[in-house]
């Protein structure tokens, strides 16, 4: 899922100063699961606004709602005339929801969330990364373990001396992690597919990646006749 | 005659001597001078680092042409972490336009341990790509992308890195393998303190058929103080300090209240583990010479080729 954090109410309150009529629209679908901008947080956090409001004397009025999935237009069409009669919009979804209602709307879409990364549920309250999306899978080859996502380097033909004692990445900006590699050399040793790893990986195309320009998925067979 | 003078040592089967040279946080280019003074008679070559723990400091590319004007022959480190494979690439052409003619591939320490933490890292590529761009660019006449070099050819002596000290230990002769498959001709290695596990190291790559391939050039590190023993012991990953050194290093200033003294007697000491590593790596069938990591500390490194025995 994308994984998002909440950004500092501070922020938030700076975001939304001119404002005193905004509609704070949720996203039920992967922000909802990280509980970061589902419906139970827009109205958490609608109550912090409109208490910070009163204090500063100058009351907002928030209309509260969320929807199926913000990154289609189809599930937030239902709320285009209540987004029309707004002020501007606070959007809890991810980044993906911010762009698509503002491509729709001549209304400020202001993002409440700080979108992070694709992630998997490490144990309860805890999310980590573990696919960067490169557009160019080898997790065949790797033991299903991602170096790509996984490695502070993405390193293709690691492990780096920077290994722990422990088997632990020397990069803990984000508190210790095990070092890819490590796990990747373990899981292929179970897998009896250590010779996965015995040769040269080739250098990445990276225009797969973002590196290519913005990236887009076209289905022929989907498109509609208009 | 290969034009690299480490390479001439090393093809003539001389125990080679190398020491590092690190570039000033400044743009004063006498600290190099300085340093080429202190180190020309006494080494083969001389590393000039690329933005070592990720600190920006004078590109090793102009460093290494400093030392290049003194007589020295340099060893251009170039990292992955700060340049895309356009970058890499057109720094490599600089560098022998500029008479280089050593490079030493490293993917490069991570930008979270350096003075700019917030910089964007590149890596794209990691040293076994880049060890093997520089040999396309050499053999062949090619970019990594197969497009051709319009005329003269980088003839580079193509070096890499290899940690022993790390995990996963039975993998690591495995990985040096693939260097000297992507064309490394010759192997720094992390600063060896733990002989033991070195000496399992070179057997593994032995196993592999590789030391008739590759000059292995053992890393050394002279140490100045207990504390930084103790450092390097508990908080550098992919260092192995045993505590018998911390212990040494310990007992060589103790009862010396005179601080002068007993800073002398640490470096003295360090100094002598330093040596008498130098003089058992030599021992060692497949070690090639020695590469001196005196951080910020190259006065000591005539005192230890002396000591060694490896020039007087």
């Amino acid at each position: 899922m994308i994984v998002a954090d909440q950004k500092p109410i501070e922020e938030i309150l700076q975001m939304l100063e001119p404002y005193k009529k905004v509609l704070f629209l949720g996203c039920q679908t992967c922000v909802a699961v990280c509980m970061a901008g589902g419906e139970k947080e827009v109205g958490l956090l609608a109550a912090a606004v409109r208490l910070a409001r009163k204090q500063q004397g100058r009351p907002i009025e928030i209309i509260e709602g969320a929807v199926k999935r913000q990154c289609d237009d189809e599930f937030n069409e239902p709320w285009a005339k209540t987004i029309e009669q707004q002020e501007a919009v606070l959007s809890l979804a991810c980044g993906v929801g911010v762009n698509k209602l503002s491509e729709r709307f001549d209304v400020p879409i202001l993002p409440a969330l700080n979108t992070k990364f694709f992630g998997e549920v490490e144990r309860q309250g805890v999310w980590a990364e573990v696919c960067a999306g490169c557009g160019n899978c080898i997790l065949h080859l790797t033991g299903g373990i991602c170096p790509i996502a996984r490695c502070a380097k993405n390193l293709l033909n690691g492990p780096c001396g920077g290994v722990r004692a422990d088997g632990t990445c020397e990069v803990a900006h984000n508190g210790p992690r095990p070092c890819a590699w490590v796990m990747i050399y373990e899981r292929l040793g179970k897998l009896n597919q250590r010779q996965n790893i015995e040769n040269i990986f080739a250098a990445k195309d990276w225009s797969s990646d973002r590196h290519g320009g913005p990236r887009k998925r076209v289905r022929e067979d989907m498109l509609l006749e208009t | 005659m290969p034009e690299s003078n480490l390479q001439r040592a090393l093809e003539a089967k001389k125990f080679v001597v190398t020491a590092e040279c690190g570039p000033p946080k400044s743009a004063d280019r006498r600290v190099i001078e300085e340093k080429a003074k202190l180190l020309k008679d006494w080494v083969d070559a001389a590393n000039v680092t690329d933005n070592q723990t990720a600190v920006t400091r004078m590109s090793s590319l102009a460093a290494c042409a400093i030392l290049k004007s003194f007589g020295l022959d340099p060893v251009f480190q170039i990292t992955c972490r700060d340049r895309n494979r356009i970058a890499l690439q057109s720094d490599i052409l600089g560098a022998y336009a500029l008479g280089i003619r050593n490079v030493l591939c490293l993917t490069g320490d991570h930008q979270s341990f350096g003075n700019h933490p917030q910089a964007k890292g590149v890596f794209d590529l990691d040293s076994v790509h880049l060890i093997e761009t520089v040999k396309k660019m050499r053999d062949e006449g090619r970019f990594l992308s197969g497009d051709e070099l319009t005329g003269e050819r980088p003839a580079m002596f193509i070096g890499a890195v290899e940690n022993p000290f790390a995990p996963p230990y039975e993998f690591r002769a495995l990985r040096l393998k693939k260097k000297v498959e992507a064309g490394a001709q010759f192997i720094q290695t992390q600063i060896v303190y733990n002989i033991q596990r070195f000496r399992e190291f070179i057997a593994r790559v032995g196993d592999l058929g590789l030391l008739d391939k590759v000059y292995i050039i053992a890393g050394v590190s002279p140490i100045k103080t207990p504390g930084a023993a103790k450092y390097m012991r508990d908080n550098v990953p992919g260092l192995d300090v045993p505590n018998e050194i911390v212990s040494r290093m310990e007992a060589a200033g103790k009862g010396i209240e005179d601080k002068q003294a007993r800073a002398e007697a640490w470096r003295q000491e360090g100094i002598k583990i330093c040596v008498e590593l130098i003089q058992q790596l030599k021992e060692i069938q497949g070690v090639a010479g020695v590469h001196i990591m005196a951080i910020e500390w190259e006065e000591a490194v005539p005192e230890i080729v002396q000591k060694s025995g490896l020039k007087s």
